[in-house]
């Protein structure tokens, strides 16, 4: 049944065909597909999209450690920050929050860092953030949020009796979360983790709509130019395809470095299984040879 | 045993109470631990001697009375006649001073055996990594396990992460070991080796307040007895005289069952 309807798959992909200009081919148009697949103007959205979903999620973790600490801390004002923090940016679409950042200097034309109702020390139009910085901010902001609760979950994953033989060496608490906590709750945070890197990949499609020249706006200006729609379509979601891929594979790994002390045997690498594989696989050639044959077998 | 009085007291209760919620744990604990003393408490579950222990390194916030290591009350300081909360910092300050065992290891698992015990010293007290990772290692030795240095606790037994639950007490070079029924969560045949451990300890005259069910153990290493029960001390003294011939009806009920 699956095999069947994979058969049916591919014959769509390849035989729905269209005449365009005489000529027949697939809808899909491969050839096209093809030929804007390592253009420039794709090459150069697609790493614009690596840089949104890497900066976005660096700001998103680190935001969620500290909102994770602040929210578990024992001061209700530092819990009730990190509380409204994460009301705020989880309560509000993402979408909406990006439109909000790239409209920030109608709110606040001008920025400066100093003394809260002092003097300042550097001040700048707020004019100057580029469409890809509000984009970021509020990528990370959006995500910080969400990590909070992942890096909270993650923390309170870990036995209480760690956190005491902690104290009882005389660590303070920064250090006991550092130290202790933080690296066995990544047992929990890491596959979440990577779980929203995949997202933020995708969701950095947004910053489109705030015309950020990513992946997804890339192929989508050039299909407003040329009108291959689908087959752009196509090559944006081969790159996204493949960049997940490729995570999916990091994160094995990572997750594989934090199983360190958790489980007695690292699980092993795609590589290993393979060999592995292949080894049982002449084992077990060997055993039917001695199956098939009486006197052998009847030695074992 | 009479050269113990001149000796300088080390853990001083006086009163000490301690609630959770609506059930007090402790209602008035009174009692002395000399320097280089081993002191055993023992008594039925929920009795306060577990959470006792737990406010001599302030792991619990006493409610009412005073409580004192080497002097110095714990968590809190005197001002006048009004005791002041300590710090964060001061509190970790008191407490590196005072080793703990808990019941259940609480090994750090992603860590080595050396690494657990080298921890500590190193990020607490500020010394040099090499000076404690050959503390680690010999201290290691002296526990029996010099050749797990680079072992991770799911791959040893509950009696070898007991003993390494020691050593990294011992790292931190206490003035007072602290040991919360480090032999309860062991199988049989594993406790021996913890005990002997504790015994040697002893011997080099470390200070120790030990709650156990091992009364062989609290008969023949401990200098003193306590029986603890509802929240206070029931009976107290040397314990092969507690143990043989216990005053009080509770003390009395109680030991019948577990001797």
């Amino acid at each position: 049944m699956v095999v069947l309807l994979a058969a049916m798959l591919v014959h769509s992909l390849v035989f729905t065909d269209t005449t365009r200009g005489g000529v027949r081919q697939s809808r899909y148009q491969w050839g096209i597909v093809g030929h804007y697949f390592a253009s420039q103007s794709v090459l150069q959205g697609l790493v614009v999209t690596l840089e949104l979903t890497a900066i976005a999620m660096a700001i998103g973790i680190t935001l969620g450690v500290i909102g994770a600490s602040m929210r578990l801390s024992p001061n209700p004002i530092v819990s009730g920050a990190s509380w409204l923090y994460i009301w705020f940016f989880r309560g509000t679409p993402v979408l909406v929050q990006l439109f909000f950042w790239y409209e920030i200097s109608y709110l606040y034309p001008t920025i400066s860092v100093g003394i809260p109702f002092g003097p300042a020390f550097v001040h700048f139009s707020a004019n100057s953030i580029s469409v890809f910085t509000a984009a970021i901010i509020g990528l990370g902001l959006n995500e910080g949020a969400y990590m909070s609760e992942i890096v909270r979950a993650g923390i309170l994953s870990v036995d209480e009796g760690q956190t005491e033989a902690a104290q009882a060496l005389g660590m303070t608490r920064l250090q006991v979360l550092r130290r202790i906590v933080l690296p066995q709750a990544m047992r929990v945070i890491i596959p979440v983790t990577g779980n929203e890197t995949i997202s933020m990949l995708k969701t950095s499609s947004l910053a489109s709509v705030i015309t950020v020249t990513e992946l997804f706006e890339a192929t989508d200006l050039i299909s407003a130019r040329t009108y291959y729609v689908v087959p752009l379509l196509v090559v944006a979601s081969l790159w996204y395809l493949i960049v997940t891929t490729v995570l999916t594979t990091g994160q094995y790994y990572v997750e594989r470095h934090y199983a360190k002390g958790a489980l007695r045997e690292l699980p092993p690498t795609p590589l290993q299984k393979l060999r592995r594989r292949v080894a049982s696989f002449s084992l077990r050639q060997t055993d039917a040879v001695l199956e098939s044959d009486p006197f052998l077998g009847s030695l074992n | 045993m009479t050269a113990q009085s001149t000796r300088r007291v080390v853990v001083k209760a006086e009163g000490v109470r301690k609630s959770f919620g609506r059930t007090e744990a402790l209602r008035g604990v009174d009692l002395e631990v000399t320097e280089g003393e081993v002191l055993c408490i023992v008594g039925p579950s929920g009795s306060g001697k577990s959470t006792f222990l737990r406010c001599i390194n302030h792991l619990e916030k006493i409610d009412g009375g005073r409580l004192s290591v080497d002097g110095e009350l714990v968590g809190y300081r005197q001002r006048g006649d009004k005791l002041h909360e300590l710090r964060d910092r001061e509190v970790c300050a008191e407490r590196a001073k005072i080793g703990m065992v808990f019941q259940r290891f609480n090994l750090f698992p992603h860590m080595t055996a050396l690494e657990n015990v080298a921890l500590a010293p190193v990020i607490v007290k500020h010394e040099p990594k090499q000076v404690v990772e050959e503390r680690a290692r010999l201290l290691l030795e002296r526990v029996g396990l010099g050749d797990r240095t680079a072992s991770y606790p799911n791959q040893l037994s509950g009696g070898q992460q007991q003993r390494i639950a020691i050593a990294r007490a011992l790292a931190m070079q206490p003035k007072l070991m602290l040991f919360d029924e480090p032999t309860s969560a062991l199988d049989p045949e594993l406790v021996g080796e913890v005990l002997d451990v504790m015994r040697g300890l002893a011997e080099d005259g470390m200070t120790m307040v030990v709650v156990t069910h091992e009364m062989g153990f609290a008969r023949e290493v401990g200098d003193a007895l306590v029986f603890m029960d509802a929240g206070v001390v029931v009976e107290a003294g040397l314990p092969r005289e507690v143990l043989a011939n216990p005053q009080h009806l509770r003390t009395r009920a109680f030991l019948a069952k577990v001797l």
